[in-house]
């Protein structure tokens, strides 16, 4: 690890991106993401780098998918209107097994909406988005430091299940500046034996495609994709616990929102409410392991979000429906105030 | 005895799925042998299309992806970017091309990509079952104009090798068909040609191959290919629209 250094979310993203070796970039500005392509663009000549400023998110999702069908590091940075583009490409792209990663500074919708902080891409990007069955693998954070520490996870994430990885920031971490500690660059790795960069010596040659032939292969096609989801399940849950132990409500929040959750926990505990945090950074898979360890135990659920009620579903399924689980979201890109949380958390649970 | 004929190595076992009396087979074959002359089978990536040619990445030994409906030339600048040594083949159909894929052409044509398209025209959507294209002739019948393409609804045919051929970044630019054996020989040299500019590093070389569909054109294959010569050609004449290699010379 090097120095520190002040960085804002999407830039400091971009440095640990070509740090962790992704050389090609390609993508369309869109607020809040733009700082990713022009950081790029900025040190294409002296770190060798590829940027291309594509004609649309389509065509940006799809260059991406043609680097990491050569198995080479590719990602590209967009946002809610980008990502909907952008969505059959990750259907392909889950369907043809290519690692990718994928930036989503989200900003509140629907349709073209606003440009501030917001969490309502959630369902759009843990249930799918694209057709077909097929899931992602979304990396939530919730700092600068987080941002830039899922680019080499991401990475690597995808590489060892070969499906593409969304991170899943939001206006407000891709835009604020935090003090950050970037990993040591990576060497490039090698060729893939799956890729298709040319034969070039290759025993044998490779085919993607994600066209079926009859629906028994298909059929057998998707329960292999099911069973690697399976195993990403089982293996790739992700979470924090923020004073869980002593508990009675525990507030259910991600991303930039859950450091405002933190504030109203200390207002709350000042109070006498013991209050913890589970902060899901997994999206997909959902932690629902997180939740496991309370079955027993006589707690509350209060789930906040930057939308009208999504990850709240999913909280919902990991429960069971055997605990109390309330729901406070504000939409527009408003982030509540600790204040204004800690208020809602009284007055639901008085 | 010499051999004559033969099926090029390059090609695997695979029965190709084209109807009789469709240009594909022979717009493969000819890739597959230009590949094996110019040694270039352990360089190819070719790019494949949605259409009739969907399956073509099982007919090859080489590496094959098939892209997205209208999307092999993003995915083709991903491939030739990160593997510029590499022979990279985008391999679109009139549909996928002109239709739902116009952005991603002309935008890998304006950025002077430097890989080779073969564009197979032939004025119909075969995969989905004979449905209008943006290149359907003036008056062709189709399942989506059954009573004859109007321009008042439909606008006019779209001649990609010329368009292709305005942009800088294009360095080549020709149509040829496979109509006749002379016609074959010639798309042979376009594509050959094609080949040699992009292992040279030039920009986008583009070869329109006019294309019979006898069973979308409902007509039998010899009148397919007689349809070419009265009717095709004169929407779509052949010929050499950009050369910068004579340019050059």
């Amino acid at each position: 690890m090097g120095d520190k250094v002040f960085m804002q979310g999407n830039e400091a993203f971009a440095e640990a991106a070509i740090r962790s070796g992704c050389k090609f970039f390609f993508g369309y500005p869109i607020t809040p993401s733009s700082e990713i392509p022009e950081y790029y663009a900025k040190k294409a000549p002296s770190e060798g780098l590829t940027f291309i400023q594509a004609e649309t998110e389509v065509s940006a999702f799809n260059m991406v998918a043609g680097v990491a069908a050569t198995g080479k590091r590719g990602m590209t940075a967009t946002s809610g209107p980008g990502f909907s583009l952008g969505c059959e490409a990750m259907s392909y792209m889950s369907a043809a097994g290519l690692p990718s990663v994928i930036v989503d500074c989200m900003r509140p919708g629907p349709a073209d909406g606003e440009i501030l902080g917001s969490q309502g891409d959630y369902n759009q990007l843990t249930k799918g988005g694209g057709h077909g069955d097929y899931n992602t693998i979304v990396l939530a954070p919730y700092s600068v430091q987080e941002y830039a520490d899922f680019a080499p996870l991401a990475f690597d994430l995808a590489e060892k299940y070969r499906n593409p990885v969304v991170v899943a920031s939001d206006g407000t971490i891709a835009k604020m500046m935090e003090n950050v500690e970037f990993p040591e660059k990576i060497a490039p790795k090698g060729r893939s034996d799956w890729a298709c960069d040319g034969i070039n010596g290759r025993d044998h040659y490779n085919d993607i495609t994600t066209c079926g032939d009859g629906p028994e292969q298909w059929e057998k096609y998707n329960l292999n994709l099911q069973s690697k989801y399976t195993k990403i399940r089982e293996n790739e849950q992700r979470w924090e616990e923020i004073q869980t132990d002593d508990a009675d409500i525990l507030i259910v929040a991600f991303g930039s929102l859950s450091r405002v959750c933190l504030t109203a926990m200390r207002i709350a505990r000042e109070n006498g409410i013991k209050v913890g945090i589970i902060r899901p950074i997994t999206l997909w898979p959902f932690p629902v392991k997180a939740f496991e360890k309370f079955a027993d135990k006589d707690v509350k659920y209060f789930v906040t979000e930057l939308n009208a009620g999504q990850m709240v579903n999913d909280v919902k399924l990991a429960v069971n429906d055997n605990k109390k689980v309330e729901f406070y979201g504000r939409l527009g890109g408003i982030t509540p105030t600790p204040v204004e949380l800690y208020k809602k958390l009284c007055e639901l649970y008085k | 005895m010499s051999i004559v004929y033969k099926r090029p190595e390059v090609f695997t076992d695979e029965y190709k799925k084209y109807c009789g009396g469709c240009g594909h087979g022979i717009i493969n074959r000819l890739i597959g042998e230009i590949m094996e002359e110019e040694n270039l089978v352990d360089k190819a990536v070719l790019i494949w299309p949605i259409g009739c040619s969907v399956y073509a990445d099982k007919y090859f030994k080489t590496d094959s992806i098939c892209a997205l409906h209208g999307r092999a030339p993003a995915v083709g600048t991903g491939v030739k970017r990160s593997c510029p040594e590499d022979l990279v083949v985008v391999y679109q159909g009139d549909g996928d091309m002109v239709s739902e894929g116009m952005a991603e052409i002309m935008h890998a044509g304006i950025r002077g990509e430097k890989f080779t398209v073969v564009f197979v025209n032939n004025s119909i959507y075969g995969m989905t079952g004979g449905q209008m294209a943006p290149t359907t002739l003036m008056d062709q019948v189709t399942t989506t104009t059954p009573y004859g393409r109007k321009d008042e609804n439909t606008g006019h045919p779209v001649n990609m090798a010329e368009i292709i051929s305005g942009l800088n970044g294009c360095y080549y630019s020709e149509r040829v068909t496979v109509n006749s054996p002379a016609n074959i020989r010639k798309t042979k040299a376009a594509i050959k040609k094609a080949f040699k500019y992009q292992m040279e590093g030039k920009g986008l070389s583009f070869v329109e191959v006019l294309s019979p569909c006898p069973t979308g054109w409902k007509v039998k294959p010899l009148q397919a290919l007689k349809w070419i010569d009265d009717v095709v050609t004169k929407q779509y004449p052949l010929g050499v629209f950009k050369d910068c290699g004579q340019e050059e010379k």
